[in-house]
């Protein structure tokens, strides 16, 4: 639904540009929120249908609704499995973007570095993280370090490679601006590159917190620590056990974990900076 | 001397801020036989050549030419962005300010943040730039667009933006390169008209880097004419057309026919040389 929100290119001569008003806020909540609901309404009007139909049998899928019931009524175990991983998700995705950040401006400013080890953060970003598994259970044994190595080494390459790219393509004329104006050094870096890179910044953060959630799961799922159980431990002791209701439980969490996420944190920081920025289109998606 | 305290007082009464009396006999910008080559060898290239010209504070100067003729070059090293090759470049001023062909705004700064951002790092303390930005917008008539954000401002109203920002760099030179040269005509004259005023007004000096021969001769006082390949003075026009001036008028016409007739004459004989 294209809805004129924000700025008309206004007229280079005469009077004051006119400003068209972006609606209302329900009313953009409304329109954004209902191609959802259809969406969310087809897959489980789908899941129904194959349900319905035997395609298996029903203790092994089962209805959507038999699910919703269970999840009504483990709520508090979700809630419980979903806090601990988040907990952990949080701290990794801190920890990465303390290493991600510094190596990226590291790499960005430095030549040597750049040459060195630039293109093995792209290289380590397509690693799979399950592959970094094994190699975190032989170096922590079982724990909260597997999941830490793992979710780090997940995400940190994401986040470097968004701050170099934007760095890199910070507009020259900028620079320039910033050179004739007397910002040299650290106040150029603060004051030009860091502020015209962060549109790129928070696109590295949104991945990087994509990765990290995946890495998350793959960590959880192998990885057990008990007395702490996250959401990807529940998932995997719930298939072990035949529960396959439980098996729907998790997963739909951590999908409904993941949107959220993305959606309320990192989506609305990246619109708001692209609004900010002039860098969308007047329709404002 | 401090001059950044006395710039609104300067901006007001439109005096020319007090100098040692030796300086003011000296020109501002004096470049003595200035050559720049860029690269070596086969790839060598003369963008200036011998170039020698004064600048006398408050002029408000015009470097015409081609491109291609060494403009930028010249106000890159009046700039101090660059250093000639051989000759001499000397400015006597605290500090130059540059305008681009491109306003160059910071598109995450409103207009009052992008002028604020100048005062900050010509060292104008945080109490005063508030204040300080609000003037140079309403020196330049956006005094209602302070809490905009550069992408909702046409490109006139940008260029506007820069100006002031160039402004608050309380530069005793100012520099532009070709700052009018993507507006529409409209835009562009009611801009000429501004910054005569402002020239008038604050007493500044002007060099102004154009290819239009209309606007070198309805803005400055004197239209230095370069020649291309290699970049060198060929000729210096004195503009006594008194002001306010108007691009359309018969004056304007009349001496950009003649430099329009030298500049053509340029480009023949360099065409001849290769």
């Amino acid at each position: 639904m294209a809805v004129a929100t924000a700025d008309v290119e206004p007229a280079s001569v005469g009077p004051a540009p006119v400003m068209v008003r972006r609606p209302a806020f329900w009313k953009r909540a409304w329109g954004a929120t209902w191609p959802k609901l259809l969406a969310i309404a087809i897959v489980v009007g789908v899941w129904q249908i194959c349900v319905w139909l035997k395609l298996r049998p029903e203790f092994v899928v089962p209805s959507p609704f038999t699910v919703f019931d269970a999840m009504l009524h483990d709520w508090h175990q979700l809630l419980d499995a979903s806090m601990v991983t988040l907990k952990r998700g949080a701290l990794g995705f801190l920890v990465a973007m303390l290493i991600g950040g510094t190596v990226g401006i590291a790499v960005a400013r430095v030549k040597v570095l750049r040459a060195a080890i630039g293109s093995m953060i792209t290289g380590l970003q397509t690693m799979p993280s399950v592959a970094w598994v094994p190699l975190a259970i032989i170096l922590f044994h079982q724990g909260q370090g597997v999941i830490m190595f793992v979710v780090v080494l997940g995400a940190a390459p994401s986040i470097a490679n968004g701050i170099i790219d934007g760095i890199d393509h910070v507009p020259p004329i900028l620079l320039r601006a910033g050179r004739v104006l007397g910002a040299r050094g650290f106040a150029s870096l603060r004051l030009v590159v860091i502020p015209a890179a962060l549109p790129s910044v928070v696109s590295g953060l949104k991945q990087g917190w994509a990765f990290a959630w995946r890495s998350l799961m793959a960590a959880e799922l192998i990885s057990l620590i008990p007395g702490h159980v996250g959401i990807g431990q529940l998932l995997s002791s719930s298939g072990e056990q035949l529960d396959f209701v439980g098996v729907f439980e998790a997963m739909i969490t951590i999908f409904i974990i993941g949107v959220i996420v993305d959606a309320a944190f990192f989506g609305t920081a990246d619109r708001a900076i692209r609004r900010r920025y002039g860098l969308i289109d007047a329709s404002g998606s | 001397m401090n001059l950044r305290s006395d710039e609104s007082a300067r901006l007001a009464s439109g005096s020319i801020p007090p100098i040692d009396p030796e300086a003011k006999a000296r020109p501002v910008v004096s470049i003595a036989d200035a050559t720049k080559v860029f690269g070596a060898g086969s790839q060598q290239v003369v963008a200036l050549e011998g170039v020698t010209l004064d600048v006398e504070r408050g002029d408000f100067v015009c470097l015409l030419g081609a491109s291609g003729c060494g403009k930028s070059t010249l106000l890159n090293l009046i700039a101090g962005l660059d250093k000639p090759t051989t000759g001499r470049v000397d400015v006597r001023a605290e500090r130059t300010g540059l305008m681009f062909q491109e306003a160059a705004l910071f598109p995450w700064l409103t207009v009052r943040g992008n002028v604020e951002i100048a005062l900050k790092l010509a060292g104008v303390p945080r109490t005063e730039r508030r204040s300080r930005a609000a003037e140079l917008l309403e020196l330049v008539h956006l005094g209602d667009f302070a809490k905009r954000r550069p992408h909702e401002l046409s490109g006139g109203m940008r260029q506007r933006v820069a100006l002031a920002r160039a402004l608050a760099q309380d530069a005793d030179v100012l520099l532009m390169d070709e700052p009018f040269g993507a507006l529409d005509a409209m835009t562009r004259d009611r801009l000429h008209d501004e910054l005569e005023a402002l020239w008038t007004s604050t007493g500044k000096t002007i060099i102004f880097v154009t290819h239009n021969v209309r606007e070198a001769v309805r803005l400055g006082d004197c239209v230095v004419l370069l020649a291309s390949r290699p970049g060198r003075v060929a000729a210096v026009y004195d503009v006594t057309i008194p002001r306010p001036r108007r691009i359309d008028s018969a004056e304007v016409a009349t001496l950009a026919a003649k430099i329009t007739d030298q500049l053509r004459e340029e480009g023949s004989r360099g065409r001849r040389d290769r």
